[in-house]
């Protein structure tokens, strides 16, 4: 229990700390011990310089979804113009063969703003609510908000413009989010009107792609050169309210990543490129207090870590998945 | 594992103890910490505060860009024509989950989407009444029927019974029967988009305006065209039965779909529908 509420604190901006080692497991101690030792650091080094050698990040999950992003996208676009009619409606609301669906955190602006009970609504609500649940909360910004495959794009660019020195991230607090959050709900149901959708780039390019271009898009455009030129990921990492919907939706999800502290060699590949670095805290070395570890609500689930990791000790893993095999 | 763990323990038991408490620590805290720790997190603090500063600031510009769409809405900028069984406008923007599934199942496609400028009305449908208004050619309520969040009214279940707003003869001086003008060709002009469904014609499938002549000794486009019975109709202007001039009369039960706003031939448009005008305010 204490470890869901701590993830969520982590999410909601705290800093994650070094652990006490009283708080160790044995087993977790014992790693630790044996990692100090000085031929284990010693082979550490050795090893690290030999994956330099023979390790390439690799790009499996990131062509994964990258398709699944495209395709959900798609079968919205083509449900209208080629009347297949798989998925009608934008991503912050849909039918799904004729089942409703509500992005989260839009039926919740609306539900805040318009203070009725609506059932289809609800029904939409928790249809969405057990999927993403389901499938790991914030797995929806990676492998279904358009929004993140663009600023994923932008953040290659931010990233080369930074190899060459040209561009510099700059951090934000990262309770900005969680203040927004809160602002924008007390918003919705003090004015009476979703403030929030004015400038969601999610809302905004969903409707664009089904029902064609609008001025709104050139919200997305501003957000994009923010992440290119000023801060990495500066929407999704510090903004974004849908994200800390989902985050709240996926705290408990069976699906997780998760993490094997005696495979690590403790590089820091993961967090380099991960879009919620702070999530991966475990894997400094003397962070992990349990032998393994399950990454937390803030995750999404996107895989760049598996994908970054050159001796495989982050892997996904369904919960209670050991228990029945 | 167990031979590096024995190597450290058995190779090196008595001086490892007192290395760490005697010999480093003071080395340690007289050579690094003082200085280096203070200038660190000092920096430390600095990055902080502006890491604060950078989010107060931007976060203030997000929040303020938020809620600038308060200001066409207040205003009023567009009055908006909304789609069969919208509710109070200011509900109806709540409500609204901005997902266009009402655009979607239209057959005259006279839903569309309003933009940025329409500030917290971003993606809420409207109608346009002039360019294609809804003729109901799905019967009725498709539209509400696809609506996930009752901001179309569920209750609504017959044509009759929406009420988008009110038909209005704002130019009088322009209408053909107030002048007792005939009218021939199509309503509006060769290149003109919009759809109608012509009962007489396809009860199933609207067509094109454009595609639809006329030929009449004194137009009643919008009389002859309302989807909804009985909801206006041509009055004599004088009691000379001479008098070919009429005038068109709206009535309680218009609901305000904007046909005959769409099907009006003059420039400038002489009957408009006023949206959520409602039927005792009119009257």
């Amino acid at each position: 229990m204490s470890k869901i509420v701590h993830s969520i604190l982590l999410m909601l901006g705290k800093d994650a700390k070094r652990p006490p080692r009283d708080q160790f497991s044995p087993k977790a101690l014992e790693i630790f011990t044996a990692k100090k030792t000085k031929e284990a650091v010693q082979e550490r080094i050795r090893l690290i310089k030999d994956e330099k050698i023979w390790f390439k990040p690799g790009t499996k999950w990131l062509k994964r979804r990258w398709a699944s992003v495209i395709v959900v996208n798609l079968l919205f676009v083509l449900s209208f113009w080629a009347d297949i009619q798989l998925i009608e409606g934008a991503l912050t609301g849909s039918r799904v063969i004729g089942f409703h669906m509500a992005d989260l955190n839009s039926a919740l602006q609306v539900m805040l703003a318009y203070k009725h009970i609506v059932v289809n609504l609800l029904i939409g609500t928790a249809t969405v609510l057990f999927g993403w649940w389901l499938l790991g909360g914030r797995t929806f910004c990676a492998w279904a908000c358009p929004y993140h495959l663009l600023a994923e794009i932008a953040e290659m660019v931010h990233l080369k413009l930074a190899a060459k020195g040209l561009v510099k991230d700059h951090a934000f607090d990262r309770r900005m989010r969680t203040v927004l959050y809160f602002v924008f709900a007390i918003l919705a149901f003090v004015t009476g009107y979703t403030v929030f959708e004015y400038i969601s780039p999610v809302g905004i390019l969903s409707r664009a792609f089904t029902y064609g271009a609008s001025f709104a898009l050139v919200i997305v455009g501003l957000l994009l050169l923010i992440e290119i030129f000023y801060s990495r990921r500066f929407w999704c990492r510090y903004v974004c309210p849908i994200g800390l919907t989902y985050g709240f939706a996926g705290a408990l999800s069976p699906v997780q990543i998760k993490y094997d502290s005696t495979k690590c060699l403790h590089e820091g590949e993961c967090r380099d490129v991960c879009m919620v670095p702070h999530v991966l805290e475990p894997t400094k070395l003397g962070f992990a207090d349990q032998e393994f570890h399950y990454m937390g609500a803030d995750c999404t689930r996107c895989g760049m870590c598996l994908d970054a990791c050159p001796t495989g000790a982050l892997k996904f893993h369904i919960r209670g998945s050991d228990a029945l095999l | 594992m167990t031979p590096d763990q024995s190597a450290t323990q058995s190779g090196t038991p008595s001086p490892a103890p007192q290395d760490p408490k005697h010999a480093s620590p003071p080395q340690k805290a007289a050579t690094k910490a003082a200085p280096v720790k203070k200038r660190k997190i000092s920096e430390r603090q600095r990055e902080a505060r502006r890491r604060f500063l950078r989010s107060l600031g931007f976060g203030s510009v997000i929040l303020a860009a938020a809620l600038s769409g308060v200001y066409p809405v207040l205003k009023r900028l567009k009055e908006r024509l909304r789609p069969p069984g919208a509710i109070d406008e200011d509900a109806f923007l709540a409500a609204c989950i901005k997902c266009g599934q009402c655009v979607q199942v239209c057959p005259v496609e006279a839903i569309k989407l309003a933009d940025l400028d329409e500030g917290f009305g971003i993606g809420v449908p409207y109608i346009d009444a002039r360019a294609q208004a809804c003729d109901f050619s799905c019967d009725a309520t498709q539209c509400i029927l696809a609506c996930p969040t009752g901001a179309l009214d569920h209750a609504i279940t017959k044509k009759e019974e929406v009420t988008m707003g009110f038909a209005k003869l704002v130019e009088p001086e322009h209408c053909l029967a107030m002048l007792g003008q005939g009218f021939k060709g199509t309503a509006r002009g060769p290149d003109f988009d919009g759809l109608l469904r012509y009962e007489e014609i396809d009860r199933w499938t609207p067509i094109k305006v454009a595609h639809h002549s006329y030929d009449l000794d004194l137009c009643d486009l919008c009389v002859r065209e309302c989807p909804i019975e009985g909801a206006i109709s041509l009055e004599p202007v004088s009691s000379d039965p001479a008098d070919k001039r009429r005038e068109p009369v709206i009535h309680k039960s218009c609901v305000g779909c904007g046909t005959c706003e769409m099907m009006c031939p003059v420039e400038p448009v002489a009957i408009v529908i006023e949206p959520e005008v409602s039927m005792e305010a009119a009257a």
